[in-house]
């Protein structure tokens, strides 16, 4: 190797490594401020790291907050969601790369129409209906419309991957007198495990993290979810920052740990959505 | 022999099992997106607050919007700033890490997994992250600044500072897809095609202009798309960061709709203002996609 490519290495680590410190300092500052007491937070030069460890900020913001309470209100939303997304965007996906019916081109452009379509556009009608069917303020605005589907670009990220596996796949199953559904539930599915998941642990971030939707519907303060209460919470804390900063570690650590579990799924789900489009 | 009935049969059997099972994504689309379209529309005609019966006014709140709201004209302003500047700062971020990500780097998977980290913390939680980090008195970065002899930023309570102070908290949170993206498409470029550039003497350049560009084009051009889409819906910073401010600097379109329909009730105005979003993206969308034509090169494609 010469002087000339070695240098090009260390300088190529140098930008590496400054770029990971600049991404990962905003969160090492947030886990830093929640440790400290509020005389460390507005120190100047900046404390690196607090001169007592406090830990008590974050019993201090479980106790201020219903966290737990949100935690489950979260989960009450999220399940849900996500199973009706894998099996009502897996059907549907199904129909569209498996059968021939009047009407599929039209439906189906549909579908990647309504992938693009700001979310917003259909909100105000969205919320008249539920309003109308005395649902606001209740979890179903934010779980039932997931049973449709499950999201339009789901649907066709799944239809894309059941049309790489071979048709013979299904003819052999039918011959052994499988019927559609068990073709496409023990035969199909299967093939297509990986981006289920990923489609799976797509929805669980979305939905964690969606804002909208239950700042819309939900009213009562005992059916916010974390995302709600944490912005309830940052009104009334915006300058104890270190109970504040406890609060959004809080919200931070299941996600990140679904992360941590499911990175390998969730890598490659990534990269497959941007190169099956 | 296949009798030409008993064909047809069997196509009308296939027909409908077809539609059942995409049954709940068309049922989804007639729900949840064609019929509220439908309704949007006509709602944006009417003066309606939802508690009293709607007043049909014609196209008036269109009207209204070009001629006597103030806001409106700000808000596309403002909105238009932050999604080019977004989409454009975020391609750049991306693409560079993920072209120095693909150099052979030790530990390539540990620095993705780096870049990505902020795109899984939630949008609320970053909020209240993003907050402490600019504040102006005591925020680290501008101890940073200060630190290194310059002078202290207003950031987010600056009229001018405020949307490049939000991209850059967008490019933090919302680059990991775009980088991890990239990367994939960067490590699909056949080596072949790359060595003979460099056989004939090219450098990086020429191998970047003339093999890795076109060929990671259509992954471009799909994260184009989803940038300006998503850079478009952009909502939480405002609601709970700026409140649209200072001096509406911050007052994204979405951020207005919210407004006008579920704080001051205007469902009619909000509805004008939904449609005219729909009609924006619409027209975004058709003018991508051809000038995706034009330089998107799609493997097997003619041309």
């Amino acid at each position: 190797m010469t002087a000339a490519r070695a240098a090009g290495r260390t300088a190529l680590y140098v930008v590496l490594v400054a770029g990971a410190v600049t991404c990962l300092l905003p969160i090492f500052w947030q886990v830093r401020s929640s440790l400290m007491t509020l005389v460390d937070v507005f120190k100047f030069p900046p404390l690196f790291w607090a001169t007592h460890t406090r830990w008590d900020n974050y019993a201090q913001a479980m106790s201020s907050s219903p966290f737990l309470l949100y935690f489950r209100n979260t989960l009450i939303v999220v399940v849900p969601t996500v199973l009706a997304t894998l099996v009502t965007s897996s059907m549907s996906a199904y129909g569209f790369a498996r059968f021939r019916f009047p009407g599929r081109g039209f439906w189906f452009s549909m579908v990647l129409g309504a992938i693009i379509l700001p979310p917003a556009v259909v909100l105000i009608p969205q919320f008249i209906l539920w309003s109308r069917l005395h649902l606001v303020n209740t979890f179903y605005p934010l779980i039932i419309p997931f049973w449709f589907g499950g999201g339009a670009f789901n649907v066709f990220l799944l239809r894309q991957f059941f049309m790489t596996i071979p048709r013979d796949f299904d003819d052999a199953a039918r011959i052994d007198g499988a019927r559609y559904f068990r073709i496409y539930w023990q035969i199909l599915v299967p093939f297509i495990q990986p981006a289920l998941i990923a489609v799976g642990l797509f929805q669980f971030f979305f939905q964690w993290n969606d804002f909208f939707g239950p700042l819309i519907y939900l009213d009562s303060p005992n059916l916010y979810t974390l995302a709600l209460g944490l912005s309830h919470f940052i009104g009334s804390y915006s300058t104890q920052w270190n109970i504040l900063m406890a609060a959004a570690v809080i919200v931070v650590i299941p996600p990140i740990i679904v992360f941590f579990v499911g990175q390998r799924y969730f890598v490659e789900g990534v990269t497959l959505t941007g190169i099956k489009m | 022999m296949e009798s030409p009935v008993l064909h047809r049969r069997a196509h009308g059997r296939e027909a409908l099992i077809g539609y059942l099972f995409a049954s709940p994504v068309i049922l989804g689309l007639v729900i949840w997106v064609m019929a509220p379209m439908v309704g949007s529309l006509l709602i944006s005609f009417t003066d309606w607050n939802v508690l009293t019966a709607p007043r049909w006014l014609g196209l008036r709140n269109y009207v209204n919007l070009f001629t006597s709201d103030l806001f409106f004209g700000k808000s596309l302003l403002v909105t238009a700033y932050y999604v080019v500047l977004n989409t454009a700062a975020t391609f750049v971020y991306s693409l560079a890490v993920a072209l120095l990500l693909n150099q052979k780097v030790k530990g390539q998977g540990v620095f993705r997994s780096i870049f990505y980290l902020p795109a899984i913390v939630p949008i609320v939680a970053s909020s209240a992250l993003w907050l402490w980090l600019f504040n102006p008195d005591f925020g680290l970065y501008n101890q940073i600044l200060l630190g290194v002899g310059l002078k202290k930023s207003l950031w987010l309570a600056g009229p001018s500072t405020v949307v490049p102070s939000l991209v850059i908290m967008s490019v933090w949170g919302g680059a990991g897809n775009t980088i991890v993206i990239f990367l994939a498409a960067l490590q699909g470029v056949p080596r072949p095609l790359l060595e003979a550039v460099e056989i004939d003497g090219g450098n990086w350049w020429h191998k970047f202009w003339a093999v890795t560009w076109p060929m990671i084009s259509p992954v471009t051009f799909f994260n184009i798309v989803v940038g300006l889409i998503n850079s478009f819906q952009i909502f939480v910073q405002s609601y709970v960061m700026t409140s649209g401010g200072p001096n509406n600097g911050s007052l994204f379109y979405v951020y207005l709709m919210y407004r006008e329909g579920f704080e001051r009730n205007n469902m009619g105005h909000a509805a004008a203002l939904s449609w005219i979003l729909f009609l924006m993206v619409s027209a975004l969308g058709l003018i991508l996609f051809r000038w995706s034509r034009e330089w998107v090169h799609y493997e097997g494609a003619a041309g």
